[in-house]
């Protein structure tokens, strides 16, 4: 096809910048192919992460051209390649090197949020009976790769660095698949709304926008847990109910 | 001198994907110490690609299938060579740890009665399959993942182990690099399960990631251990071929499953022109039937000859574009549009259940697979070969030295059907984490000598010094050659002359890669992670392309065109691949132990 230039973030926590390379480019090609290409030809200790190159494994998150992608599914002719394409870091977590980020908060803030915790089961085989129409929803929030491109392009994330006082989308996603799982006992709302800061959300639906899973983040998993939390600390008849009749 | 940490655990397991999180959980769940690294994140594993689903005879769609069903399916598909044994384990344990996986959170697609949902596959009797969409690996490993990380188990991620190290015979701990800044890490353990996946980056055309260089093999190998089978690797029927930068990408075998059929230029069902004779009496022979079939509403239909083992359908696209009546880009057509014929709502019915497969050519290909049919080839897989193990406790022929999932070897004999990879990974990975914490708890502390970790520590660091001319690509340039190599030389049809070839090939690739440079530091440098890789790759690569040359027939999915069949003398052996004393690769044949009379009269039953 032709030779494209590529400017690739170099560097590391200390410091960095963009470098430019030029490859050949040839038909359906992704940018993590020209990455790798570069890698091989002049480039052999630029460091990315990937993994499937195929869209399932969330591990090749980048900016490209300022957008939050995976480099394995954007496609080169889909591009303008007279002008340079830029590959750059996620910008919402620290950098380790070149196009490779510090993502070990996200694995944290899993570790915190209360775990599946199924009811006793129906069959004495140690099963269950669900209907495909009520784990649907679930399913669409399982599809997630945790590419964790939601938590780059969030806010209150990249702009205002809440990391300690918010979990991102990603986790509200994980959150809603727990809540909304036909089986699970378990109560997280008190979480969601004092230590995981889902009040600090407003709804700009960047992150549905970004997601290669086209998960529907903010309407189907944000809002409705957003609704839960107003129910059941907000809302003046819970509370005056509560007056007579306390929770457990 | 460059330093390292020491780390000590009881149980240490190497690899995070399906058999390496289930046997962390299981080890863990003894009360013992366990560790767990991963080249990659967690999470990111190759398991994570898995499509189709896993296979359990839960019989849930068909209340006819049972254990031994399965038993005699897998024994089948893998020509009788299989450990039976492990098949057994794995036919009677599948169901309970697919249940066990809906008790950690697991949420499978379900039946109309609420049971978890079955699909039919290559090779199996009843729709055994139990699925989430074409997205079943994302499920298991996040299920696994979710689940693991409330165990207690320490995880080093983004950590590659370059040497085992030992006590004498017996395994006693790892070294290994962290990727962030390159430090050295030494895991000192009582026991070791390997987990490591397979050999798939040996071929040029393939659908594994960068992970799979064979480490596992490699490093039980040089450890004193016996790889079994090594020959026998999967070629998957269908993989991408177009556009080149995605060629070998997994198309999954669900898309047959569903109904989807292969069709040639000329728009003939071509696997109906060569059904094997052992199939014959269980395969359709006309597409209503196998129509009937895939959509269940025939108990007593055959399946579609799509739905033969992977082996055979690989050879027959491969036929087919030999003949001149392939697609346009070298390979055949799937086609799963055509339903529409069939069904109403058809596109729906398509995005639902294979979402991944609608997306996968949707963004890479620009196809719509509910209106046109894809072009599909065959593509590295799987390797059924790798470490032998007890079938039992899984215990390698190193004391101390465990293997799971697919770098072990044993379950799947000369070719693994479709969706019992997955189930492997639960069954095996929870009895290597049993018996490796067992083993754990009965022995003592290993000792490791610090000449031993010195060394390991300059065989790791040998590819940065500076001295070493520097030549542009050459891990990278090496690693392509071998590629390229193993592709033509001993990939799908082989022959002696040119596996020769292949053998000699590896040895001069070995000597290249003795002096390999990788420019850089020591911070997350891919250039240098590829060096070192080279060193179990081609260990492989050498032990796929010698056992392939002593097996002197064809038998699943090993296919050589100087011995075009079946060979009884091959009936009931393994091949043996272990290291002389001499350091040299040494090959030999060793009877299978004798099935028992009761395993013996299933296979008979099923036949």
């Amino acid at each position: 096809m032709a030779r494209v230039t590529f400017k690739i973030w170099r560097g590391d926590k200390q410091a960095g910048e963009f470098k430019e390379y030029n490859t050949e480019v040839s038909e359906g090609m992704v940018v993590l192919d020209a990455v790798h290409q570069i890698q091989a030809e002049s480039a052999n200790d630029l460091a990315c992460r990937w993994n499937c190159k195929a869209g399932k494994c969330g591990s090749c998150s980048a900016e490209i051209n300022g957008m939050p992608r995976l480099m394995c599914m954007t496609r080169l002719n889909d591009m303008n390649l007279d002008e340079p394409v830029s590959i750059e870091p996620m910008r919402a977590f620290p950098v380790m090197k070149d196009l490779v980020t510090d993502v070990s908060w996200n694995y944290r803030v899993k570790k915190k949020i209360k775990p599946f915790k199924p009811r006793l089961p129906d069959n004495d085989d140690g099963s269950w009976n669900m209907q495909q129409q009520d784990v649907e929803r679930v399913q669409e929030f399982r599809k997630c790769i945790e590419c964790f491109l939601c938590q780059d392009v969030c806010h209150v994330l990249r702009d205002h660095h809440k990391h300690d006082e918010f979990i991102g989308p990603r986790y509200f996603v994980y959150n809603a698949a727990l809540e909304m799982h036909p089986l699970d006992e378990e109560d997280r709302l008190a979480d969601l709304k004092k230590s995981q800061g889902i009040g600090y959300c407003n709804i700009t639906k960047c992150c549905t926008k970004v997601c290669p899973e086209n998960i529907t983040i903010t309407d189907n998993a944000i809002i409705p847990l957003k609704e839960r939390v107003v129910d059941e600390f907000y809302d003046p008849l819970t509370k005056l109910f509560r007056i007579f009749k306390p929770r457990k | 001198m460059a330093e390292y940490e020491t780390i000590e655990f009881d149980v240490l397991i190497i690899g995070a994907g399906g058999a390496g999180l289930r046997a962390a959980i299981e080890a863990s769940s003894t009360g013992i110490s366990v560790g767990l690294v991963c080249k990659s994140l967690l999470g990111k594993a190759h398991t994570v690609m898995a499509e189709g689903g896993m296979a359990a005879a839960l019989a849930n769609v068909d209340e006819r299938d049972s254990w031994k069903t399965h038993f005699a399916d897998t024994m089948r598909g893998g020509y009788y060579i299989n450990n039976w044994r492990m098949a057994q384990l794995h036919a009677q344990q599948a169901p309970d740890r697919v249940r066990e996986l809906e008790a950690w959170g697991a949420v499978f697609d379900r039946t109309r009665e609420g049971k978890i949902m079955q699909r039919n596959f290559g090779g199996h009797a009843h729709p055994r399959l139990a699925h989430v969409g074409d997205r079943t690996g994302l499920e298991m490993i996040r299920t696994l993942q979710d689940h693991g990380i409330h165990q207690g188990i320490d995880v080093h991620m983004e950590c590659t182990v370059t040497s085992l190290l030992m006590d004498g015979d017996r395994v006693a701990g790892a070294f290994a690099y962290a990727r962030e800044l390159g430090k050295f890490k030494l895991f000192k353990a009582k026991a070791i399960v390997m987990a490591t996946g397979g050999i798939g980056r040996a071929y040029k055309i393939t659908s594994n990631s960068w992970e799979y260089t064979g480490d596992g093999q490699s490093l039980a190998y040089h450890a004193g251990a016996d790889l079994i089978d090594m020959e026998f690797v999967q070629f998957h029927p269908t993989g991408m071929v177009w556009p080149p930068s995605v060629r070998g990408i997994l198309v999954t075998e669900g898309v047959r499953g569903e109904g989807g059929v292969l069709k040639n230029s000329s728009g003939e069902r071509f696997m109906f022109g060569d059904i094997p004779d052992n199939y014959k009496s269980s395969t359709a022979d006309n597409p209503e039937e196998g129509w009937r079939y895939v959509t269940k509403t025939d108990r007593n239909a055959r399946r579609p000859p799509e739905l033969l083992t992977r082996d055979h359908v690989a050879r027959c696209i491969l036929k087919e574009v030999k003949a001149g009546r392939g697609s346009p880009h070298g390979g055949a057509f799937l086609d799963i549009s055509w339903i529409k014929e069939k069904i109403p709502n058809a596109e729906a019915h398509i995005k639902k259940k294979l979402p991944s497969m609608y997306h996968q050519f949707k963004e890479l290909a620009g196809i719509d697979i509910t209106t046109e049919p894809m072009e599909v080839g065959p593509t590295t897989h799987y390797v059924m070969g790798g470490i032998r193990v007890d079938g039992e406790t899984q215990m390698s022929t190193v004391p101390g030295l465990f293997a799971a999932g697919e770098c072990a070897a044993g379950l799947h004999g000369a070719n693994r059907l479709g969706g019992n990879s997955l189930s492997d990974l639960i069954v095996f990975g929870k009895l290597a984490g049993e018996h490796a914490a067992r083993f754990a708890q009965e022995n003592g502390k290993p000792a490791i000598s610090d000449a031993d970790v010195n060394s390991a520590l300059l065989e790791a660091l040998a590819p940065l010094d500076s001295s070493r001319a520097t030549n542009a690509g050459g891990a990278y340039q090496i690693q392509y050659d071998l590629q390229e190599m193993m592709q033509s030389n001993v990939g799908i049809i082989r022959q002696e002359d040119e596996m020769l070839e292949a053998v000699q090939g590896i040895e001069a690739l070995k000597q290249r890669a003795a002096n390999v440079a990788a420019p850089g530091n020591r911070q997350y440098n891919p250039g240098w992670h590829t060096a070192l890789d080279l060193k179990s790759l081609l260990l492989a690569a050498e032990a796929v392309a010698r056992s392939a040359i002593v097996r002197k027939e064809s038998r699943g999915a090993h296919t050589r065109d100087d011995y075009k069949n079946k060979e009884e003398k091959f009936d009931s052996v393994n091949t043996i691949v272990r290291m002389g004393k001499d350091g040299q690769m040494q090959v030999t044949l060793e009877s299978i132990p004798k099935i028992p009379a009761e395993l013996k009269q299933i296979i008979d039953d099923h036949k």
